[in-house]
């Protein structure tokens, strides 16, 4: 069997030649009998034209020997395969992903819905039958200040029994744009645009596959900043998250404390690269912002402020009886569920599945850095204490790299150009959960394929999952305490 | 109760006093001031990654600059962005800044549709559309509503459904798949209405310009009155780029 595997470190890159080529029917078996190991998931599952025909690329992270499991099958376009799905069903969404783009079948799929290439005036949606029944459809256009998606809900009286989530609207096309566009900004630009509420994320990934397919090797002063920016990022997020989860629970003061407390973390970051969202901070092969002592006085002096006032919020929420009565027991996703749709991120974490690439893959300076927040409950509540936990673990992480902190010499760099005929893997652990970028370059060293994973690309199902037997007004709840990303699924 | 007290009490006073005059702290790259010397100018304008960069004059378009930096750190003798951050006007060309000049990013008084500063300059209610947005525009209009920025002091707030809005805020670069959509809300605003657009993304497309997968369509059709500049546009541009269009100073 090991003949069959490539096995590639994080941010490793390697000749196409090297990756082993099976026969379809071994492919998906070595792909099922790999995904019943618990600790291994599917990374990425791509497709991309290889000759006259197509090449499907399988990456499974293996999270207890910390590589990832790489190995490729080629096909003839149009090809009529076994669904692998029906056996593995996290692996659903990339079938018919793959479907979608390249028009390859497979057979016995569960639910071939359309992922992005949604035409709503002709899309018929699931339905079911019976007089106690009514239908609620919600968006494209959201109540709030939100990114599209349609939400079709199936309800028996107040209780939803299913939740169809279709995505698309924000298709604007990223991944065909990758390899159109052929200068380095351009790229940089359109990875940080993946979602730009994850930019660093996003543009680290990216740094790793772009550096990693030059053979150059950044300083450390380079992933210092990253790493140092990453956490600033999710301290962000999470801490706005808790604000829209008070929100949603009418909770005010703890919306208005936690709205508010976002404000000197971006503003830091503003400080830092002059973007509030990070926008411009990573950069291939160099840090473009220098991080000075003065920065550094000014951060660690923001985050004893911010500290002060996040934790007296945090005591009071996590003690509130008419917070808690909303979020305990809210919208449960089981760890049987998670492990099944192959969630990652907060929505795995938080139904007992230890998932996180900072761990389990190492990148940047995460190497020994993070123990893993795992809560078990799997509802609103567990979203929300994990989110207060991880704010926690960023600030010891932050305040650990200030104590530590790099000569930088804020020179632009070349990572140079990449190889040809090679594949490049870089995985990093975003607030939301794991981020997974691929590339392969042709015979001149040009990118021919380039694949983008967005956490949400596996955890929409998660939220379909755990509102089911919920009552709709819990609807609300439920989908801010995972917030998703739209345009990080639709690309 | 007594909890809640304490812990409002020791929040301090959080709001911005007058954004009409706040700056964004630290480093904002805000409306570029290009200096006349000479330089390649091919080689500049070559370095934009979404076309923003004009020559002869040597120009930078606000509703086509990504803000990425990458002009000023490989020319920093040529361009500097500034901390200012009204950039906002609803005059297209008023957003193309030259060679030479350094004056503040104007509304054009003349160019606003007198219904507008008639109607909406006690209150303002819009309805936010994300055709393609990738998340950073909403997440700043959220934060105008926070009790920093407090957008709703001014009587400006989000409406939830088209029907209580005044008009239609678009973010995004209005992918294919929301084009229909985005008709749809702005129909369904009651007239008079208006059209902002917030983030370089829903002004040019941004990176994704020219993508076959955006339908922007809809501008062909509509007036636009405001145009707000940024990737995303910072909170302060938002506020101010509103209220100058619907107030008098």
């Amino acid at each position: 069997m090991d003949n069959n595997i490539l096995h590639i470190n994080n941010g490793g890159c390697v000749k196409v030649a090297d990756i082993p080529v099976l026969a379809y029917d071994s492919f998906r078996t070595l792909t099922i009998e790999l995904m019943g190991d618990k600790a291994r998931h599917c990374a990425s599952y791509f497709a991309y034209p290889c000759g006259d025909g197509l090449r499907l690329m399988m990456c499974i992270a293996d999270d207890n020997a910390h590589d990832i499991l790489v190995f490729a099958c080629d096909v003839e376009k149009g090809a009529k395969l076994e669904s692998a799905a029906k056996d593995i069903l996290a692996l659903e969404r990339y079938e018919r992903e793959i479907h979608e783009n390249w028009g390859l079948e497979f057979e016995g799929h569960p639910w071939y819905k359309p992922v992005r290439n949604f035409f709503p005036d002709k899309y018929e949606f699931f339905k079911m039958e019976g007089e106690e029944l009514h239908e609620v459809g919600v968006g494209p256009v959201h109540a709030g200040v939100i990114e599209p998606g349609h939400f079709r809900f199936i309800c028996n009286g107040e209780d939803v029994l299913h939740l169809e989530i279709q995505l698309g609207w924000q298709h604007r096309g990223t991944e065909r744009l990758m390899l159109e566009k052929k200068r380095l900004i351009e790229r940089v630009l359109l990875a940080e645009g993946v979602a730009g509420d994850t930019a660093v994320s996003h543009s680290t990934a990216f740094a790793g596959v772009w550096e990693s397919l030059c053979g150059y090797t950044p300083d450390k002063s380079v992933l210092w900043a990253r790493t140092l920016a990453a956490e600033l990022e999710r301290m962000a997020n999470h801490t706005g998250d808790l604000g829209a989860i008070c929100g949603d629970v009418a909770y005010q003061l703890g919306a208005a404390v936690y709205g508010r407390l976002r404000t000197p973390i971006v503003n830091f970051s503003q400080r830092w690269c002059g973007n509030r969202l990070g926008k411009g901070n990573v950069r291939p092969a160099y840090a473009p912002y220098a991080f000075t002592e003065e920065l550094r006085q000014q951060l660690l002096s923001d985050l004893a402020a911010y500290e002060r006032d996040f934790l007296e919020m945090c005591d009071k929420v996590q003690h509130f009886p008419s917070v808690l009565s909303r979020l305990e027991r809210t919208g449960v996703v089981s760890k049987e569920q998670a492990e099944s749709i192959g969630a990652v991120g907060m929505a795995a974490k938080c139904a007992g599945v230890s998932r996180d690439i900072r761990a389990s893959h190492p990148y940047g300076l995460y190497a020994g850095l993070v123990e893993p927040v795992v809560k078990t409950t799997g509802d609103v509540l567990a979203r929300t204490e994990l989110r207060i936990d991880e704010v926690k673990q960023s600030l010891r992480i932050v305040r650990a790299l200030l104590e530590d902190m790099p000569e930088f010499d804020g020179k632009m760099q070349s990572a140079g150009t990449p190889k040809a005929d090679s594949f490049a893997i870089s995985l990093t652990e975003g607030w939301r959960g794991e981020i997974c970028h691929c590339a392969v370059t042709d015979a001149e060293g040009e990118l021919a394929a380039y694949k983008i994973k967005d956490p949400s690309f596996h955890n929409w199902m998660a939220l379909a999952l755990a509102v089911r037997g919920n009552e709709i007004s819990d609807f609300p709840i439920c989908n801010k305490s995972f917030n998703l990303s739209y345009c990080g699924h639709d690309l | 109760m007594f909890d809640n007290l304490k812990i409002f009490f020791h929040q301090g006073k959080q709001f911005i006093p007058d954004v009409r005059t706040a700056k964004a702290p630290g480093v904002f790259r805000g409306r570029p001031v290009i200096s006349t010397e000479k330089v390649d100018e091919q080689a500049f304008a070559d370095l934009c990654p979404s076309g923003a960069i004009g020559t002869a004059p040597v120009s930078i378009d606000l509703g086509k600059c990504l803000f990425c930096g990458e002009c000023e750190r490989c020319f920093p003798q040529k361009v500097h962005f500034t901390d200012d951050t009204h950039l906002a006007t609803n005059v297209r060309e008023r957003l193309i800044i030259r060679e030479g000049e350094d004056k503040p990013i104007e509304i054009d008084k003349d160019a606003i549709r007198p219904e507008i500063r008639k109607i909406f300059r006690h209150s303002l209610k819009l309805r936010q559309v994300s055709a393609g947005g990738d998340g950073s525009c909403e997440a700043e209009l959220n934060a105008t509503g926070n009790v920093q920025f407090d957008l709703g002091r001014y009587g400006i707030e989000f409406a939830a459904s088209p029907r209580h809005a005044d008009g239609v805020l678009v973010t995004g670069p209005i992918s294919a798949n929301m084009a229909k959509a985005l008709e749809l809300t702005y129909e369904a605003c009651p007239e008079p209405r208006i059209i902002v657009l917030d983030g370089t993304d829903a002004i040019s497309g941004g990176m994704y310009a020219g993508s076959s997968d955006l339908d922007r369509s809809f501008l062909d059709n509509h007036q636009v009155d405001l145009y707000i500049p940024g990737n995303p546009a910072h909170p302060l541009t938002v506020i101010n780029g509103v209220l100058d269009l619907t107030r008098k100073k």
